[in-house]
């Protein structure tokens, strides 16, 4: 064993423990035990009962398979068991609170799940005549408008797929914009502390350099620092705003301002946007682009249950640069689509294409209920529930765990904690595994990288009271226990199917393809 | 030989123009287990305060920076393999590369063992 890092963990699941729950079958009453699908079907059996293959000349030259594949046969009921016995392990936002920071797991209206499942929405292909899809593509122009209204934008790229991707496209119209304007030479994007992971991550995928610009000790972008770094070099300064420490960048049009000053171009990240939706325009701030995460803001499913959406909303001086495919109404009403072949003289300067076809379309349907359901009085109410309930979270829990900016005044969406005030040995891990015993899925630990040992709680605006009393006297209690050194915590989780996982091991030496166990034991 | 530290945490060992760089024991402790270091190749120039090499633990991937400016002239092959030595040994043989300094007048903006000591104290 290697030596022990005094302020880690390790699992200290006592034999005593196991033998305690121990049955003949590993299952514990409903809750099944479930091997691999490998371990259950043998090679050697199938499922199915498929008749030989004719004999005919074999056209593979030698690229033939020799060996047999490997893959388990099993019989159908078999097939559903293992993955229904499966899922029956998992969290999801419908059995409990879900209170991942930045992640936004709100409850998704099920009456989001029927509009989507229309026919006229979910049978239709994207290859079909634009005569016959009038229906969608007036849910996409629809949406469209919304999004633009409620940001206070020009125009909106709808086909990025997801939040990052979402970032990729803005980048890009950034990019093409200074390229017309004969300044390709800004290489440099700036990126504060504060700023969701993925934002370096797309400037330097699109080519840029990344510099940081630090935070303020109330976990806001330090503006005269910022300020300092602008230049002819910065094409574009990429800011989350709600931040990812919960709390708003009050000094936004400055920024916005200072960065236009030199010749820059304002990014923002949307993925916080649910909570200022109705209440404030990024548009009136000096944005150029941002992306709206519609599996967060909108409601859609994500986090294993559905694919990302991630609509970019532009400035008057981004839009021309914006991604085909795009919807367009004409003046008789009819729908259509500007793509390559259409494009003419209408929109001459687009960056090009992102994606096959023109987006997610089940969640702009999706979305698109969710707004109407809401109106525009119901998305104000969204933001503002959002806020109170992140904010009764933090006022709930600041006497038990450190709020580092917790005296800065409210938090937005999300309430940020750190591990200070826990017992010698005991960190952020332990709180999040011991919350897996009492029923929760964990908090978002250690992110952002500006707190020691983070835990950022974002609650959403679809809990209740009693359901966040519930989950913040959870909290306290594993909090208390981590407080007073309770050494139980150190191998938390005990009742989940798997209790405390070295993931140093699993990290240092992952184990990537199943083999057979007496294979596996000869590789050792 | 004379060893110095930087702000971020990194530690240098000067013997003649050589120096050798590694992370300090504070900054392992705060890591947590290491299971990944990626080490710069010989002959790699790099500037002071740069990025030369990249820490992955199982909470968090931290780049460390050149303490000092110099070209690479060997990068620590065992912790490829060993990456837990940077937790048993961070000020020994876990280092990360060793380098030949080109402008030594760069040490003396760093901070000796007990400044050092005294810094991290105040964190």
């Amino acid at each position: 064993m290697t030596t022990l890092n005094p302020a880690g963990w390790r699992p200290e699941m006592t034999p005593e423990r196991r033998a305690k729950a121990a049955t003949h079958s590993g299952n514990k009453a409903l809750m099944l035990e479930e091997p691999l699908i490998f371990e259950i079907g043998s090679t050697e059996t199938t499922g199915v009962d498929l008749a030989e293959p004719p004999a005919g000349k074999p056209r593979l030259g030698n690229l033939e398979r020799t060996a047999t594949i490997g893959l388990p046969g099993l019989a159908e009921p078999e097939t559903v068991r293992h993955y229904t016995r499966l899922s029956r392990q998992n969290y999801a936002i419908d059995l409990g609170v879900f209170p991942l920071g930045s992640c936004t797991m709100k409850h998704n209206p099920r009456l989001n799940e029927k509009m989507a499942r229309l026919p006229g929405f979910a049978d239709v292909h994207p290859l079909q005549p634009v005569d016959t899809v009038q229906g969608a593509l007036a849910v996409i122009q629809e949406l469209a408008v919304w999004l633009i209204e409620l940001t206070g934008m020009y125009g909106v790229a709808m086909s990025p797929k997801a939040g990052a991707h979402g970032e990729l496209c803005g980048i890009l119209c950034i990019k093409a914009a200074l390229e017309a304007r004969g300044e390709g030479h800004r290489k440099v994007i700036l990126v504060p502390e504060s700023a969701h992971g993925t934002n370096p991550a797309t400037a330097a995928f699109a080519g840029y350099s990344v510099e940081d610009i630090p935070a303020t000790a109330d976990g806001r972008v330090d503006l005269a620092a910022l300020k300092a770094r602008l230049g002819p070099d910065v094409a574009a300064v990429m800011i989350t705003n709600p931040n990812t420490c919960g709390l708003f960048e009050r000094d936004m049009r400055a920024i916005s301002d200072a960065v236009h000053a030199v010749g820059g171009y304002v990014y923002c990240d949307g993925a916080n946007f649910n909570a200022i939706v109705g209440r404030v325009r990024p548009g009136d701030l000096g944005i150029d682009a941002m992306h709206i995460n519609l599996h967060k803001t909108f409601s859609t499913p994500h986090g294993g249950g559905g694919p990302g959406s991630g609509p970019v909303v532009l400035s008057e001086a981004l839009s021309p640069y914006g991604p085909l495919p795009f919807v367009a109404k004409q003046a008789d009403g009819h729908f259509q689509l500007v793509e390559e072949e259409t494009v003419g003289e209408d929109h001459p300067h687009s960056f090009g294409r992102m994606v096959a076809f023109h987006g997610q379309m089940g969640m702009f349907t999706r979305a698109l209920t969710y707004i109407l359901s809401h109106g525009a009085d119901g998305l104000r109410q969204v933001a503002e529930d959002a806020v109170l309930n992140a904010n009764y979270v933090l006022r709930s829990l600041d006497k038990t765990m450190t709020a580092p900016f917790g005296e800065a005044g409210p938090c937005m969406h999300e309430a940020l904690f750190s591990d200070a005030n826990l017992a010698e040995g005991f960190t952020t891990i332990d709180v999040a595994k011991g919350l897996i015993d009492e029923g929760y899925h964990p908090m978002t630990v250690y992110f952002p990288l500006v707190v020691h040992g983070a835990m950022l709680v974002e609650p959403t605006e679809t809990e209740s009271k009693a359901g966040l009393d519930a989950f913040i006297d959870a909290l306290r209690s594993v909090v208390e226990r981590a407080k007073a050194g309770d050494h139980s915590l150190k191998s938390a989780p005990h009742y989940a199917p798997r209790s405390r996982l070295d993931e140093t091991l699993a990290a240092r030496k992952p184990v990537l393809v199943w083999k057979e166990p007496e294979a596996a034991q000869a590789a050792e | 030989m004379s060893r110095y530290f930087t702000e971020d945490h990194e530690w240098v060992d000067v013997d003649g123009d050589i120096g050798t760089v590694g992370i300090s024991e504070y900054a392992q402790s705060q890591l947590g287990d290491i299971v990944f270091v990626e080490v710069p190749d010989e002959g790699k120039d790099v500037t002071k305060g740069d990025e030369a090499a990249v820490v992955e633990s199982v909470k968090a991937a931290s780049d460390v920076y050149s303490p000092v400016s110099g070209t690479v002239i060997e990068g620590n092959s065992d912790l490829a393999d060993n990456p837990a030595l940077v937790n048993e040994d961070p000020e020994g043989d876990g280092w990360f590369f060793k380098l030949t300094l080109s402008d030594a007048s760069e040490l003396e903006g760093l901070m000796d063992e007990t400044a050092y000591a005294a810094f991290v104290a105040k964190l």
